[in-house]
């Protein structure tokens, strides 16, 4: 093993990670407009890119169906909060993860049902071949990372420097004080599954042109998109991002080592999560929670 | 923000049990709660000489995944502990006794114990590191343990004994000679005898010393703590029982089913208990047996509403079962006997 296979290893590696950091991105968003995991996050995603990919059948150039996705996500992500969430907010978590799961099930079988099972070419907004013509990673992987950065930038921008953005953190933070000073807490939360449902729709669509469009295309990438989130620290959306290239990085190297092999791929990479989590219990860059006796 | 918040949030507070003292129709509760379980074990020793053997079959199922779900409600209902990760418990118990039977020739009821054995020492052994993590942590950690497991089970250099992606098939016990049951009808009667010694020692537990020690570090792991209980070591333990419940329900679920294979056990297990653990009711004993018949008997419900949307509708109506019993079919129970119960006397 020469220091090319590794270097090209881990830069594949980056290029996966992109997938995942872009799924974490998307799941810490959610995470903090609700404090729960969205365990449909995924199909939730899936079936926007389908939406997409009908958007394009019908004629619409690629970014213009781009636009219109995010627009009907977010709305969609917006009405799921209002008419499912809304009448169980008091109930307790471990019900909730259930009717994550039950939307899990409708979304797959539905676009199953609609679109049918059979797999799609997505296409790509950027060219196809090498960037700068090398051979160590696509256009694509490239411009999909690039894409990734950006929506981070903006959802930092967001919560950093937009009224909106602050009111949500406070509704999330301390929903009792954040009412008192004027913020409607509900459509904060509201707000925080939408954004989330975009986020998702613009990481469904940069996935889906390496994984192809299927009904079942999310669940491994979720399940990596959450090891990413709560490796960076799942309050912290850019330390889900670096989360996220970091399960792609050590997925890929770990296939080199010997004996391990690809068979056991998926195994040494969940034992190194845990393994970052017994040192960092709270993520790498995630805030440690002190609680009131 | 709270960031994987402690159990207090994790786990609804503990329903109040209805108080002594009531009744409902001028019968005590304690009288109804008698009348129930009685009715309901006349109902289980009669049902299979009436139903067919194939509903037989799924019945001794459900009995096999209620056992699996008290494990589950023991580790996350009692001491407040989530996991994703159980169904690799389900997944040892069901290749010991596959690799016990299939391999040594040991007799299928000897693979029971011997399950249970290896799951609560694995489960111990589990429970140790998971002790530093909490809440969404430690539903990480038992998820890589899930998705993990398929994958070791079909790692080439352990072929010899897991049979790799083929699985192992055994075959399918006789009832003992001078009993008039056909295979499937013993296996369910064998199936509630261990179910029903299982949840009688559950019980037992909960109402125990060290069950209350469990309780305590799930309300308040400090005050717990502070009061000179071993939370380190009650939480492993409790890790290891719910380890050994759901091992022995693996093994079982090998023999009944006559096969084991790595896909059999994949994170969808672990999330099929997990539902039956919430419908069933967080915190219940009784909740885990509803649980069981639940998610066996719910999948096959929805595909006879619609075919091609099958997942659909089941996920339609799990979403439902919340909006009606948030906290389960044990919390739906206790509600309606505090509307109908009456001070007696």
């Amino acid at each position: 093993m020469d220091a090319y296979t590794i270097l090209q290893q881990a830069i594949s590696g980056v290029a996966t990670g992109g997938i995942y950091a872009s799924v974490a991105l998307a799941v810490v968003m959610i995470y903090r407009a609700i404090d729960h995991f969205n365990f449909a996050q995924g199909e939730m995603a899936m079936f926007s890119t389908y939406i997409a990919w009908s958007l394009m059948h019908a004629g619409l150039p690629y970014w213009w169906a781009f636009i219109l996705t995010l627009a009907i996500s977010f709305l969609g992500g917006v009405l799921i909060e209002r008419v499912i969430f809304r009448p169980i907010h008091d109930a307790p978590v471990l019900s909730h993860v259930v009717v994550f799961i039950g939307l899990l099930a409708i979304f797959n079988s539905a676009a199953g049902f609609i679109w049918d099972y059979t797999i799609k070419p997505f296409p790509s907004p950027f060219a196809s071949g090498g960037l700068f013509g090398s051979t160590l990673i696509s256009l694509h992987k490239a411009g999909m990372i690039a894409v990734t950065l950006v929506v981070l930038g903006l959802v930092y921008a967001f919560f950093r420097f937009t009224e909106v953005g602050l009111a949500m953190r406070a509704a999330a933070q301390n929903p009792e004080s954040a009412r008192l000073v004027g913020v409607r807490v509900e459509w904060m939360t509201a707000l925080g599954w939408g954004m989330a449902a975009a986020i998702g729709a613009v990481a469904g669509m940069m996935i889906a042109h390496d994984v192809y469009l299927e009904p079942n295309m999310m669940i491994g990438v979720l399940l990596y998109g959450f090891a990413g989130a709560i490796v960076g620290g799942v309050d912290s959306p850019g330390g889900a991002v670096f989360g996220g290239f970091l399960v792609g990085i050590i997925e890929n190297l770990v296939g080199l080592v010997p004996f391990v092999g690809s068979e056991l791929k998926l195994t040494v990479a969940l034992v190194l999560i845990v393994g970052v989590l017994m040192v960092r219990p709270s993520g790498i860059f995630g805030t440690r929670v002190v609680r009131r006796v | 923000m709270t960031v994987g918040a402690g159990p207090q949030a994790v786990i609804p507070p503990k329903p109040v049990r209805p108080p002594s003292g009531l009744a409902v129709a001028g019968i005590s509760l304690r009288a109804w709660r008698r009348f129930w379980l009685v009715l309901g074990i006349v109902v289980a020793l009669t049902l299979p000489l009436f139903a067919g053997s194939f509903t037989t079959f799924q019945l001794t199922q459900a009995a096999i995944y209620a056992i699996a779900i008290l494990g589950l409600n023991l580790l996350t209902g009692f001491n407040g502990q989530f996991s994703l990760g159980h169904s690799a418990f389900y997944a040892i118990g069901a290749y010991t006794a596959a690799i016990m039977m299939d391999q040594w020739e040991i007799a299928y009821y000897w693979t029971l114990p011997a399950a249970g054995l290896i799951c609560l020492v694995v489960g111990f052994l589990f429970g140790l590191p998971a002790l530093r993590l909490e809440g969404l942590y430690l539903a990480l950690a038992t998820f890589a343990l899930a998705v993990a497991t398929p994958q070791i089970l079909k790692f080439s250099p352990l072929e010899e004994w897991t049979g790799g992606v083929q699985g192992i098939f055994i075959l399918k016990p006789d009832a003992p000679p001078g009993l008039p049951l056909d295979q499937d009808q013993w296996l369910y009667y064998f199936t509630l005898a261990v179910t029903a010694v299982l949840f009688v020692c559950a019980r037992s537990l909960v109402r125990s010393r060290t069950g209350r020690a469990i309780m305590a570090i799930r309300d308040n792991p400090i005050a717990a703590r502070s009061m000179g209980i071993n939370t380190a070591l009650y939480k492993s333990l409790t890790f290891g029982v719910s380890a050994l419940y759901t091992g022995v329900a693996g093994a079982l679920g090998a023999i009944v089913v006559q096969f084991v294979a790595p896909d059999s056990f994949t994170f969808l297990l672990a999330v099929t208990f997990l539902v039956g653990l919430v419908i069933g009711g967080v915190g219940s004993i009784p909740g885990s047996l509803a649980g069981g018949l639940f998610v066996l008997f719910l999948p096959n419900l929805a595909e006879q509403i619609s075919k091609g949307l099958a997942w659909g509708v089941y996920g339609v109506i799990l979403i439902l079962l919340i909006y009606v019993m948030p906290s389960g079919a044990a919390g739906l129970v206790r509600l309606v006997t505090m509307r109908l119960a009456k001070p007696s006397g």
